[in-house]
């Protein structure tokens, strides 16, 4: 198996987006926001989706995180540990492109 | 019934039975319909409505083969102009030049390719198709052209199972993003050919590890989907996410099914639509509320700690295995039918074929008329 190169990984540079076939949708019928994906639909809380919504390719990660810790009022290293390892999973699931 | 009846998430729509391959293993069921029994472009749009209306998010578009619809760009205008994902589930070979693209312009999400084998020799041999693999090849190029994220389905039997490495550097040099290692499901055309097609442990075990070892290596570049084989499992897998649950499938003519092999389950009725809303159908459909949730239980199903995990399994294995479709999946160490299960293994051991002299009943329009049980195995050992 010739594995193309090591997988993304997150750094505060990265400028996080969806792919084009990742979709963030509000579902009238259920009340909620989905993820379209191939082959999934998953229903992230109300912290994953104010991260996905700031994955729109203009921002990065550092920026990503500290408009979070004003939102939130919280703790940057906190804030900085979540958003970091959520984005980590969902790029691992290739649900984020980095 | 214990819970509130949830609306359906998935539909896997089955535009049509024809097709230009013949695999052994074909889900479709054994009695095919001829497309003058298919819906026509005004009635499937019609019920796409309707299940976008009742909550279906995500649509497949499969067959037989959905591309030899005409109308399939129509169709997928129509469900993207409602938001619903669409999914085109293909076999990827005789689509004229401009479609794959006309596909992408109309709205297509993503694109599900098989390939029967990991080589053109094997891909030609399983599906019965001289020159497929090459076509197959053509039509991921295409789709990678055009911007579609691409998924390789791989049906795993007995002559391709020691092709999962090469069917993994397939999928990677496509620039697919999934593969599904699918190991085929004993219904069907596959339960007609199960003797031919079965794998002994040994090779499942090592699949198994493989498929494991480049999962791990894979992570963040392209994600493995293993369907694991049922008649070597310990646990049964969630059928369809459970029966009737989160989704369902439409037959060429409209028939509602709660899966696609539902119809091996003689004592059901299904519900066509056309002659009643989808709506009511999910809701209301004997059929669908026949083992839906866990009431219709028995033992040892009914105390398990995974009922609401497995759902009891699936109700075609039962009935072709067990004889009963309220009968626990003999997929599952705990029932009475699980050593029978073994058996069954051992006894399609017994005459391997290479696969050029496999006499697999091939998959044809016409081939069974009449209900599939002459081809059904006895229902309980003797
Ligand atoms: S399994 Fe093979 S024969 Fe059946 S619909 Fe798919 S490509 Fe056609
Ligand atoms: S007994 Fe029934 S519910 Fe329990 S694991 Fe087996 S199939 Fe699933």
């Amino acid at each position: 198996m010739r594995v193309p190169g090591p997988k993304p990984t997150v750094s505060l540079r990265s400028i996080p987006s969806l792919p084009k076939h990742i979709r963030l949708q509000f579902d009238p019928v259920r009340q909620a926001v989905a993820v379209l994906a191939p082959e999934q639909v998953l229903w992230p809380n109300e912290a994953g989706l104010d991260i996905l919504r700031r994955c729109d390719g203009r921002f990065t990660v550092d920026h990503i995180i500290a408009d979070l810790v004003t939102e939130y009022d919280a703790e940057q290293e906190e804030v900085a540990a979540d958003v970091i390892a959520f984005l980590q999973d969902w790029s691992d699931k290739l649900l984020v492109k980095l | 019934m214990s819970e509130p009846l949830l609306p359906p998430i998935g539909m896997l729509a089955e535009l049509t039975h024809r097709c230009p391959l013949q695999c052994p293993y074909c889900s479709n069921p054994l009695e095919l319909l001829k497309a003058d029994r298919e819906l026509d472009t005004k009635t499937w749009l019609e019920l796409f409505s309707q299940a976008a209306d009742l909550g279906v998010l995500q649509v497949h578009l499969s067959g037989g083969e959905p591309t030899l619809r005409r109308d399939l760009e129509q169709l997928i205008a129509g469900l993207s102009a409602r938001g619903v994902y669409t999914n085109l589930i293909t076999a990827g070979v005789g689509i004229a030049e401009g479609r794959i693209q006309a596909f992408a312009r109309a709205g297509l999400d993503h694109l599900q390719l098989s390939f029967q084998g990991a080589h053109p020799a094997s891909t030609d041999c399983i599906g019965h198709y001289p020159g497929s693999h090459e076509k197959k090849l053509e039509t991921a190029r295409l789709a990678r052209a055009c911007g579609l994220p691409l998924t390789i389905n791989a049906p795993i039997h007995r002559h391709n199972i020691e092709d999962v490495p090469q069917f993994i550097d397939l999928a990677l040099s496509l620039g697919a993003e999934r593969l599904e290692i699918a190991n085929v499901q004993y219904a069907g055309w596959a339960l007609a050919n199960r003797d031919r097609l079965m794998p002994d442990l040994a090779a499942v075990e090592r699949q198994a590890d493989i498929v494991a070892a480049a999962r791990e290596k894979l992570i963040g570049i392209m994600n493995i989907d293993f369907v694991t084989p049922d008649y070597f499992a310990t646990y049964p897998k969630p059928c369809m996410g459970g029966w009737a649950r989160d989704a369902f499938v439409v037959a060429p003519d409209g028939t509602v099914l709660p899966c696609h092999a539902a119809q091996s389950i003689a004592s059901l009725r299904f519900e066509r639509f056309e002659t009643r809303p989808l709506a009511e159908i999910w809701a209301h459909s004997e059929a669908f509320n026949a083992f839906r949730g866990t009431e219709w239980m028995q033992e040892p199903c009914r105390s398990c700690e995974r009922r609401e995990v497995d759902w009891g399994g699936c109700r075609c294995q039962a009935v072709a295995i067990a004889g009963d479709a309220a009968a626990t999946d003999p997929a599952c160490i705990k029932s009475p039918m699980h050593a029978h299960m073994g058996m069954l293994i051992d006894e399609t051991q017994r005459k391997v074929t290479p696969i050029a002299g496999e006499p697999f009943i091939r998959r044809r329009i016409g081939v069974f008329k009449s209900a599939a049980s002459s081809l059904t195995p006895s229902a309980r050992p003797s």
